[in-house]
């Protein structure tokens, strides 16, 4: 196995609130390879957008703090370089997009400059050079009549196309090595959906960087990505191959977000979806133990008492659970 | 803290949930802001009632043998004008005038203004329409320049200072009356009263009504704090009081040739209004952040 | 764009129509008597009778409004009672100084404010903020008059750094050409090369300008403080950050040019107010502009004098607000474009 390009190594970042410190995320690790996509599934509140965040340190502090653990970008840890080094970085191989097309691009500046302003920010470019560009980027994004659009503003397109534009946005630098896209599709129609999964797709082939795409919907996983990370309130507790997940769902809590989708042979018989009992923790009154420990089918003593360590079940498929050797092996 | 419980005792008891006063008495008081202007306010107001107790000295009397003494001396804290007269007890006496002037003004504001704002909002129609563009006319003239013109026809006296104020501050009070009227009055609850037969007036004083007092309760503690400023103004232009009335613009303006010589009699009268108008105006902001739903997280 | 225009001047000529009859109504209801102020208390009947006909005050009052309208278009504002001049040219004379004095006041407030805004919202709940929002809470707070007064004790009288009053030393024998002295003091530096009018009005223009402008200073660092903290909690923030756009270029450029649009409608609020704040003013530091002009018209009774200043002024007022609607609409590509 080679070098993965991002290694997360034991992350751990805590909010200060006024009812009290929450442990948002609790000691989450997984990698991503060179053009290989991740996605981190989890409901809302489970802390995906906060690792994102805390790849590039963008972070609010305060209130949140990263307190622990390691994040490795081409065997950098991110975490310990100065800012201006991080900002290099930020846009040129590491990209964000985000959920909202429709807040996420800046009102008073046409969609052109700020491609632009991107691009001569991490290169020598000239001028025209980066207009030229910026140009070819938004006709990447297959937006129609680029050189019409370029003037535009962002109340002048529609969602979908704002999504493009932060994709084109997202791309201009030389060099991309990942692109975290941050639920990209949740705030768009279905069929809309479909077209950015699919221009995603198709550039992370043609440029080979990797894309870590945070989202809820296990449909979209199945779709796009090469390997997945679940987390659960603050931790992963399974990640691996696609496949093999889908096949074969060692978490309960897997299992569990599997079967409530309508694709679940179960829902075809019974025309109902099938529910996970009970509801997310506290993040600020959790524990040390298993945070599925209060709706788990399958909770034993030590659940409550500490969290798992990994069992391997195959080259790679990591399941974080104690009830997992008792389970038959599929 | 009495209040707070006399009012939880009245609703019907749901145990944990406070009424509105006393969750807005306890955000309240955790906002510094609103609890430093609460309390310069209250030692303004205690000045202002107490002043003849309080104050060494006859404000009106002229010890000319101690003219322009400077502070701290001869038994003088805060030394003397030009005339003898003692600056404390004539700078607590001017708390009286300018709280009243303050208090004055925007309730004839707030009472016009609220009201032509509420019948505009409620009724609508081409009484709105004339009375809104009658409200534009009035804010074409700049504030201060309104007062002016208005004290200067009325002639001029520390009275029709306060009216002219009190007109001046109509315009704003219109506005966010009808406001806030215009948004309530289409608002479910107003629509179920209305369906179960409330007369007009009663949705509007009962019903409404109570919905409009925070912005308006914002405004008026800021309006108390510019009312001040704008009688000092006034009186500085020698349009509001008249001498030898301690009024603090007034006490300012006669100090203008000492600027040379006695810095504390040209000082001190603005210091006490600076603090005066101070304390309304960061009452005035901690009660926007209380009462604005929208600045709350 | 251009119907824009053309709605706004349009919507605007009720309400002038409405300043101009309020202020003829202000002051012919007003008690008093224009004749007898012109010719003092111990004047005859028969001489108060001769001027009340040839001023028009004893035809019916629907009548003198209907004349004062058909004049006031054709910018007559009549002949002021005490100084026998032409009101619209006395008001043409003293104009240039309290605009230079305004326009003064509110580039130094407006500068000013906006970076002590933006350093603030940059660094919430620091000491620069702290501190910077204290000045402008207290700033708010105090009669301009009085800071008026305190500046020329401090920087005339005690430090004696600056004139306590006027507009230009006045050994200077100087000419206007302009009126605004500023400018005069340049053209003449530009054909004489000699600096010392452009100095001395500078020297003159200081405290005046920097009293004028402290109240609008704080109003608008308040106002940049809030919009540049709403702003910076924008999505399209975050969007430039994970860009690596550097700070300073977000904070000064993505930040500020969106934070601007409220600040730009408040700088316009406050330059009209400045008008008349510069009754105040104009009267302490003896400068010669229309505040302190109005002021004098106001105490004599001077009626044609007080109603034309007050139309002049509400409709520059109203001017400069329509103009900040129109800049409004410029710099928000959000209304320009639709």
């Amino acid at each position: 196995m080679d070098e993965p390009l991002l290694s997360i190594q034991d992350l751990k970042v805590d909010f200060s609130t006024n009812r009290g410190l929450v442990r948002a995320i609790r000691g989450v690790s997984f990698a991503i390879r060179k053009g290989e996509t991740l996605a981190l599934v989890g409901e809302s509140g489970c802390g995906k957008s906060v690792t994102a965040h805390s790849i590039t340190r963008l972070i609010p502090t305060p209130p949140g703090r990263i307190t622990g653990g390691k994040i490795l970008f081409e065997g950098v840890d991110l975490l310990q370089i100065p800012e201006p080094k991080l900002r290099d970085l930020r846009g040129s191989r590491i990209s964000m997009i985000f959920q909202e097309p429709m807040t996420s691009l800046n009102p008073v500046f046409p969609i052109g400059s700020q491609i632009m302003d991107v691009l001569l920010t991490h290169t020598k470019m000239k001028k025209v050079d980066a207009r030229a560009k910026a140009l070819s980027l938004l006709e990447l994004v297959k937006i129609p009549a680029p050189e019409r659009r370029f003037k535009s503003y962002p109340h002048q397109l529609s969602g979908g196309m704002r999504q493009r534009v932060m994709i084109a946005l997202a791309l201009a630098s030389p060099n991309p090595g990942l692109m975290i896209a941050d639920e990209p599709t949740t705030a768009l129609d279905v069929t809309i959906q479909a077209q950015i999964l699919a221009l995603l797709e198709d550039l992370k082939e043609k440029i080979g960087m990797a894309l870590l795409l945070i989202t809820h919907d296990m449909g979209v996983v199945a779709e796009v990505a090469d390997r997945v990370a679940v987390m659960y309130a603050g931790r992963v507790v399974e990640e691996g191959e696609v496949f093999r997940i889908f096949e074969n769902p060692s978490h309960p809590y897997t299992r569990g977000l599997l079967e409530s989708l309508p694709s679940n042979p179960l829902y075809k018989e019974t025309k109902r979806l099938k529910a996970i009992p009970g509801s997310v923790p506290d993040m600020i009154t959790l524990g040390e133990g298993c945070p599925f420990a209060n709706r788990c089918p399958l909770v034993r003593p030590e659940c409550t008492l500490a969290f798992p360590e990994p069992t391997t079940l195959d080259t790679d498929h990591k399941v974080w659970c104690y009830a997992i050797e008792e389970e038959p092996v599929l | 803290m009495a209040e707070s419980v006399s009012a939880t005792n009245e609703l019907p008891s749901i145990p944990g949930d406070p009424s509105p006063f006393v969750r807005f008495w306890t955000s309240l008081r955790k906002n510094n802001s609103a609890m430093t202007g609460l309390g310069i306010i209250a030692v303004f107001a205690v000045v202002a009632v107490f002043a003849p107790a309080l104050a060494p000295y006859d404000p009106l009397i002229q010890i000319i043998g101690d003219r322009l003494t400077p502070p701290l001396t001869d038994g003088y804290f805060l030394g003397t004008d030009d005339l003898g007269r003692d600056m404390l007890s004539r700078i607590m006496y001017g708390t009286r005038i300018s709280m009243i002037i303050g208090v004055v003004s925007v309730s004839i504001g707030s009472l016009v203004g609220g009201l032509v704002g509420m019948l505009a909002g409620y009724f609508g129609g081409i009484f709105d329409r004339i009375t809104m563009r009658i409200i534009d006319i009035m804010l074409a003239f700049p504030y201060i320049l309104l007062t002016i013109v208005i004290v200067a026809l009325l002639g001029a006296s520390l009275v029709n200072a306060m009216i002219a104020i009190g007109i001046s501050q109509i315009p704003r009070y219109a506005r966010i009356m009808r406001g806030s009227v215009l948004a309530e009055k289409e608002s479910d609850y107003v629509l179920a009263e209305r369906s179960l037969g409330a007369k007009d007036g009663e949705l509007m004083f009962s019903t409404i009504l109570p919905n409009t007092l925070a912005p308006m309760s914002v405004q008026a503690t800021l309006g108390i704090g510019e009312a001040i400023l704008s009688s000092a103004a006034l009186s500085f232009l020698g349009l509001g009081a008249q001498p030898p009335t301690p009024e603090w613009g007034l006490m300012i303006a006669s100090s203008k040739e000492f600027v040379t010589s006695a810095w504390w009699v040209v000082t001190l009268p603005g210091v006490a209004t600076l603090i005066a108008v101070l304390g309304f105006n960061l009452l005035g902001d901690g009660l926007r952040d209380v009462l604005d739903p929208r600045l709350q997280e | 764009m251009g119907r824009l225009i053309l709605r706004r001047i349009v919507q605007l000529i009720p309400t002038l129509f409405g300043v101009v009859t309020l202020a003829f109504f202000m002051l012919a209801l007003s008690p008093g008597d224009p004749a007898r102020v012109m010719l003092g208390e111990r004047a005859s009947q028969a001489r108060l009778d001769e001027l009340r006909t040839q001023l028009g005050l004893d035809r019916p009052l629907i009548e003198q409004y209907g004349l004062y309208l058909s004049r006031v278009v054709q910018f007559d504002f009549g002949t002021s009672i005490k100084s026998g001049r032409a009101v619209t040219e006395e008001i043409a004379d003293l104009f240039p100084a309290t605009v230079e004095l305004a326009l003064a006041a509110m580039v130094f407030a407006s500068f000013t404010g906006i970076v002590l805004g933006v350093l603030a919202a940059r660094k919430k709940n620091s000491l620069l903020d702290t501190a910077s929002m204290a000045a402008a809470l207290i700033g708010v707070s105090m009669p301009v008059f009085w800071l008026a007064l305190v500046m020329i004790m401090i920087f005339s009288v005690g430090l004696n750094l600056f004139p306590t009053g006027g507009r230009m030393n006045i050994r200077y024998y100087f000419t206007p050409i302009t009126g605004f002295y500023l400018l005069d003091g340049f053209i003449v530096l530009l054909r004489e090369g000699d600096p010392k009018y452009l100095m001395s009005a500078l020297h003159h223009l200081v405290l005046p300008a920097v009293a004028l402008g402290t109240i609008p200073l704080a109003i608008i660092a308040r106002v940049t403080r809030s919009s540049m903290l709403e702003v910076l909690g924008q999505d399209y923030i975050k969007t430039a950050k994970s860009s690596g756009i550097p700070d300073f270029k977000i904070t000064f450029v993505y930040a500020l040019r969106n934070a601007l649009l409220p600040v730009v409608t408040v700088i316009g609020i406050q330059f009209g107010l400045l008008l008349s704040g510069a009754i105040l003013t104009e009267t302490i530091f003896a400068w010669p502009g229309i505040g302190k002009w109005l002021y004098h018209a106001i105490e004599a009774r001077d009626y044609p004098a007080v109603q034309g200043g007050i139309i002049v002024i509400s409709t520059v007022f109203v001017l400069i607000n329509l103009l900040v609607d129109l800049l409004y609409s410029v710099i928000n590509p959000r209304i320009r474009l639709q």
